[in-house]
């Protein structure tokens, strides 16, 4: 008989407006799990501000301010100089938003956060597009995937541009620990935002979250599909800890396509598109082992 | 204690006064010396707040609802195109019930670029469920900062004010400025304590999804807290009187309006002039008076009605313009007397945009064309005033 | 049912539980865990998106109440002893 390999205690409730499989979900779940109830959410439009539930209705036991889109780097920034000013001690205050919450327009109020050094710890839960107003593509949707603003067609069709590197940025930033962590492993993930939360300062939490609506899938697959972008390099699980990186996973080097094929946002891609796919992911591996290896 | 200081320096010692807890603010002209005022009140350690230079006004804002949220005290100011920017979080503020003080310098809007005085940027925000006060001194932007907390903070009310100053005018121009003792506004305005706020141990959701069939209740309670501050403004500032000493004359503040057969209607500094415009028309004969609105949010319904059933002109001096329609406080200032019997000629002058002066001479022929307006009739209801090419001569 | 405006906050503040969601109700399949061939090994509490699944001495116990039907549990089961079957089916 197996003992549970993640903390018991569960801080959300069942009741969750959240999709059948939703990955944003399990993000939630694990992240509380590392972060305990001494903790304040803070979030900003997106899947998560809906998926409490309406009025009164709440899933979550910690509590939570919600804030308008680009909001989520300013209200941290806010809520811990009110914490600081009144004395508060010991409190984690988390930012929780989505990739374009995060990446897009949430970018500049983030940057402001971290080049503060605001004592937080900013989740992006990434799920690759803008799900909850319907699966429109953001700066973090992967190179080839449809959406309902990339859609294929005979002229244009599917993203051109390469998925911002949210990662490299905040590394830019300078700040203390970063590091990406996946549904699919949630020891890791637990055992990084715990680490995360002992650190004073900016600290980013980059969490791939699958989505079955908008990446075309099937639910029940949605951890295999977590592991698969660990296990094809799609979506490497490494810490940046004082501008040093450290892969924590090699992973088991599989071909995207195993990755791919689960997911009928790609369904669409030639056999040449998909090789270039596995051309990207193969360089940008190379370069973060060797990032890890030059010590930068 | 008086000091000879500017209106942006004389904000910054209300903000410190008022024991502002959390200070979010981006620097924007002519701001910036009540954010440099209060950066050095922190640093020196005179006011112990926490100040966060945020990135963006529309960052200023956030910073400072999630921190009211939490319970802190917080105040910020901006201008013009910042304003503007936070438009949207200006209403998440009202929404969310905070009574977050700001000060704006109002300054006018782009393009053309200009840095000078006009209220554009402030009538913009008129919907968004903030109380709106109009200051015509330094002394008046540094009482109104103070009196606004605990007209706000109390929990009939619980909406965020902005207080109003003129671009230059009173932002930079030095007049003598009354500073109380930090012993008597504590003495006056106490600690904020919300009865809600966001807390580790309280499992709570601020600001949450509400359908449409329950939606309409939140919004009718906010009325409810805008239409009780009205009286509530008139009851702090004569407590504030009590202690000390002076009152800027509650939602309209009438000078020589009693007696007079037309009256100006204005906001701002152009307020200040104009008083001294009617004193040298009234040892001439002419029975003219002033009336400044003081709150333009609460509007002061009640005190223009009272007033419009006595006069015969009133003149409506707007310092913005809304586009399509006529100037706002002429708009709101008709509206208000619509309801009386016998109603007055009433005119809207647009005057001063951009920081063009509005000088005494130019406020005399607007009292004198009132004059004659409200024995004729008005060709034009609106007129615009001092624009180089139109037929009439204002200087 | 609407709350007369006397009767709400003054701004929406959620402090009721979602588990008055039932959202079993959404259910198209339904997880059916075979116990003779279950290893107790708590994967499938540990993938649960919703937290649906209660363990007793590493027995897991699915709350049809709210448990949506996604079958995350199901696949992830290392000793497939979860089937997904047609809500409604017995």
């Amino acid at each position: 008989m197996g003992k549970p390999t993640i903390p018991e205690e569960e801080f959300t409730y069942p009741g969750s407006t959240g999709c059948p499989g939703c990955g944003a979900n399990l993000v939630m779940r694990y992240l509380l799990k590392g972060l305990g109830d001494r903790t304040i959410l803070s979030i900003p439009a997106c899947c998560w501000a809906v998926m409490p539930g309406y009025w009164p209705s709440n899933c979550l036991k910690v509590p939570l301010l919600y804030t308008a889109f680009e909001a989520t780097g300013a209200a941290i920034s806010g809520l811990r100089a009110a914490l600081d000013v009144k004395g508060v001690k010991d409190v984690t205050i988390v930012g929780f938003a989505g990739d374009g919450g995060t990446v897009d327009i949430g970018l500049q109020a983030m940057s402001g956060a971290a080049e503060r050094r605001t004592d937080a710890i900013y989740v992006m839960y990434d799920n690759e597009a803008y799900m909850n107003t319907g699966i429109q593509r953001s700066g973090s949707t992967p190179w080839g995937a449809w959406t309902t603003t990339t859609p294929v067609g005979s002229t244009h069709g599917f993203k051109h541009e390469a998925k911002k590197d949210i990662m490299a940025i905040m590394q830019a930033h300078r700040i203390p620990y970063a590091a990406t962590v996946s549904v699919a492993h949630p020891e890791d993930f637990v055992k990084k935002v715990a680490k995360a939360k002992e650190v004073k300062g900016f600290r980013f939490i980059h969490a791939l979250s699958p989505c079955p609506p908008g990446w075309r899938m099937n639910p029940m697959h949605v951890v295999e599909v977590a592991r698969l972008a660990v296990d094809t390099h799609a979506f490497p699980l490494y810490e940046i800890e004082n501008g040093r990186v450290r892969i924590t996973r090699k992973g088991k080097g599989l071909p995207v396509s195993e990755y791919l094929r689960f997911q009928g946002r790609f369904s669409h891609l030639t056999d040449a598109e998909i090789a270039a796919i596995q051309k990207t992911i193969n360089e940008n591996w190379e370069m973060l082992q060797t990032k890890e290896t030059s010590g930068t | 204690m008086r000091q000879v200081m500017t209106g942006n320096y004389a904000s910054a010692y209300g903000a410190k006064l008022a024991r502002a807890e959390v200070i979010a603010a981006y620097p924007i002209t002519p701001q910036t010396s009540i954010v440099e005022k209060l950066a050095d009140f922190v640093a020196t350690g005179e006011l112990k707040a926490q100040f966060i230079p945020v990135e963006s006004e529309h960052s200023a804002m956030a910073a400072c609802i999630a921190a009211e949220t939490a319970g802190a005290r917080t105040y910020t100011a901006t201008s013009s195109h910042g304003l503007t920017l936070m438009h949207e979080v200006l209403m998440w503020a009202s929404g969310a019930r905070l009574p977050i003080v700001m000060t704006n310098v109002s300054r006018a809007m782009a393009p053309p670029w200009s840095v000078w005085v006009d209220h554009m940027d402030s009538i913009a925000q008129r919907d968004t469920g903030w109380l709106q006060f109009y200051c015509q001194s330094n002394q008046e932007a540094l009482d109104t900062i103070i009196m606004a907390y605990k007209v706000c903070e109390s929990s009939a009310v619980m909406l965020p004010a902005m207080v109003v100053m003129d671009a230059f005018i009173l932002s930079h121009t030095s007049e003598p400025v009354d500073l109380p003792s930090q012993e008597l506004v504590d003495s006056f305005l106490p600690p904020y304590s919300p009865d809600l706020k966001i807390e580790v141990g309280k499992p709570m959701g601020f600001g949450s999804l509400v359908k449409p069939d329950q939606y309409m209740e939140f919004r009718y309670k906010a009325m409810l807290g805008m239409k009780a501050s009205r009286d509530r403004l008139l009851r702090v500032e004569q407590e504030f009187k009590s202690i000390f000493g002076r009152e800027h004359g509650g939602l309209l503040e009438r000078y020589m309006c009693d007696d007079a057969d037309v009256v100006l209607v204005a906001a701002g500094s152009v307020a200040a002039t104009a008083k001294d415009v009617v004193d040298s028309m009234r040892t001439k004969g002419h029975r003219v008076g002033l009336a400044r609105i003081r709150s333009f949010r609460p509007f002061p319904h009640d005190e223009i009605r009272a007033l419009a059933a006595k006069v015969e002109g009133i003149a409506v001096l707007d310092r913005s313009y809304t586009f399509g329609s006529a100037g706002a406080m002429y708009t709101e200032t008709k509206a208000s007397a619509y309801s009386i019997n016998k109603r007055p000629i009433m005119k809207n002058y647009i005057a001063g945009l951009g920081g063009r002066d509005i000088t005494p001479r130019v406020l005399e022929k607007i009292f004198e064309d009132i004059q004659v307006v409200s024995k004729r009739g008005a060709e034009d209801e609106v007129e615009w005033v001092d624009v180089a090419g139109l037929p009439r001569r204002w200087r | 049912m609407t709350k007369s405006y006397e009767e709400i906050p003054l701004t929406p503040i959620s402090d009721t539980p979602s588990t008055i969601n039932l959202t079993g109700y959404w259910r198209v399949m339904r997880p059916v865990v075979d116990k003779s061939k279950c290893k107790k090994c708590t994967i499938c509490w540990k993938f649960c998106p919703d937290a649906v699944i209660k363990l007793v001495d590493g027995e897991p116990f699915i709350d049809l109440q709210y448990c949506k039907g996604c079958g995350v549990c199901a696949f992830e089961c290392p000793a497939k002893c979860i089937v997904m079957v047609k809500e409604g089916d017995l």
